[in-house]
Order: structure tokens, then sequence, then C-alpha cells
């Protein structure tokens, strides 16, 4: 079942709730997005590890409901 | 460790570069693994291309060796480097071009 932007950006905030996320749909048919997270969580920590923690906040749906998800990730400067 | 860790830990070890992907650094049958053998291909660096579709295990099983869920992965020296958004990104800010150097895996042809 495809997520929509909406959920994305949800279930982000609940693990990293300072951050700002911007999410962009790559090809319409939901399962494939772009996205620039913006925390202070990320800093001091390299990109796999920052990846790693959308990915949890996304509780299991990276790689099933959402094929792809194209992500930028970085600390505030 | 299951069996098809130790056979994944064993290529990530014995490979200078190796790249978990789908389909072969041939015929790639994702974007994603399609960007990555681009990239490597450019920077003219040796890999072996593992093509998880061939098998189930090995698929899921390099997603729970890495805590990572997608696919492609790329390792370097043992190391895991990332997917295709990190690897793009480094080679973009030509930091891969300069960890491969470091690693002494890529040719100074």
């Amino acid at each position: 079942m495809p997520m929509s932007p909406s959920e994305i950006e949800k279930l982000i905030k609940e693990a990293l709730p300072d951050a700002t996320v911007s999410i962009r749909d790559l090809a319409g048919d939901g399962d494939h997005y772009a996205a620039e997270v913006v925390s202070e969580q990320f800093r001091g920590k390299n990109r796999v590890q920052q990846h790693q923690m959308v990915y949890d906040a996304l509780k299991g749906n990276m790689g099933g409901a959402l094929h792809a998800l194209a992500l930028q990730t970085s600390a505030p400067d | 460790m299951t069996e098809i860790k130790g056979w994944i830990d064993g290529q990530v070890k014995s490979n200078n570069v190796v790249l978990f992907m789908k389909g072969t650094p041939t015929f790639p049958q994702c974007g994603f693994s399609g960007q990555v053998v681009q990239i490597l291909d450019y920077l003219g660096v040796d890999y072996s291309g593992i093509n998880v579709l061939e098998s189930d295990d090995l698929r899921q099983g390099i997603k729970d060796f890495s805590d990572w869920p997608t696919i492609p992965q790329l390792y370097v020296k043992g190391e895991f480097l990332g997917g295709a958004d990190i690897v793009r990104e480094m080679f973009q800010a030509g930091e891969l071009k300069t960890l491969l150097e470091d690693k002494g895996v890529l040719g100074n042809a």
C-alpha cells in the first residue's frame, strides 16, 4: 500500500521532532519520493548513520511500501 | 552467524570493492543499481557485482547484514559506504574518488 508524503513526514517528525522535512514525489505512484531532512540530531553522524535514523523512523516501510526514497540529510548550518 | 551472512561477510572481506545490486554490472535491473554501476565504471574502479535477485536469502540477508533496507549496497575494503543516494552524493562532492584513492583501490592510470 503506497505511502503519502504527509505520512512520511509524520513518521520522520515523530522520531525527529526538530526536523524540517521537504518531500518531492518523483513518480506520482506513491512509492518513489525524494526527501530532504534537516535535524540537529544528525550533527556528528556520518551519512549512513543519518539515513539509518530516517529509515528507523519509517518503521520498516522503507524497502517495502516505500520502494524508493532518495534521501538528503544534514544538520542545520 | 547464519550461512548467508557468513557468505556475505566472506564476499565483503575478500573483494576490495563489492556492489550488492539488482542485476549485473552489464545488465542492471534497477535504476538505482544502474546509477552506482555508472559511477563506478566512470571512475574506472574494479569491483565485483553480486546480483541479489538470484536468491531471496541473499536479498534479505544483505539488508540484515548492514541494517540497511534497500539495494544497491556498496562496500569498499569491508566497509559499508551506502546506497545509491550516498554514493551519488559522495561522487558529486568528489569524496568517492578521494576515498577510493586513499584505500588504494583506484588504479592511478
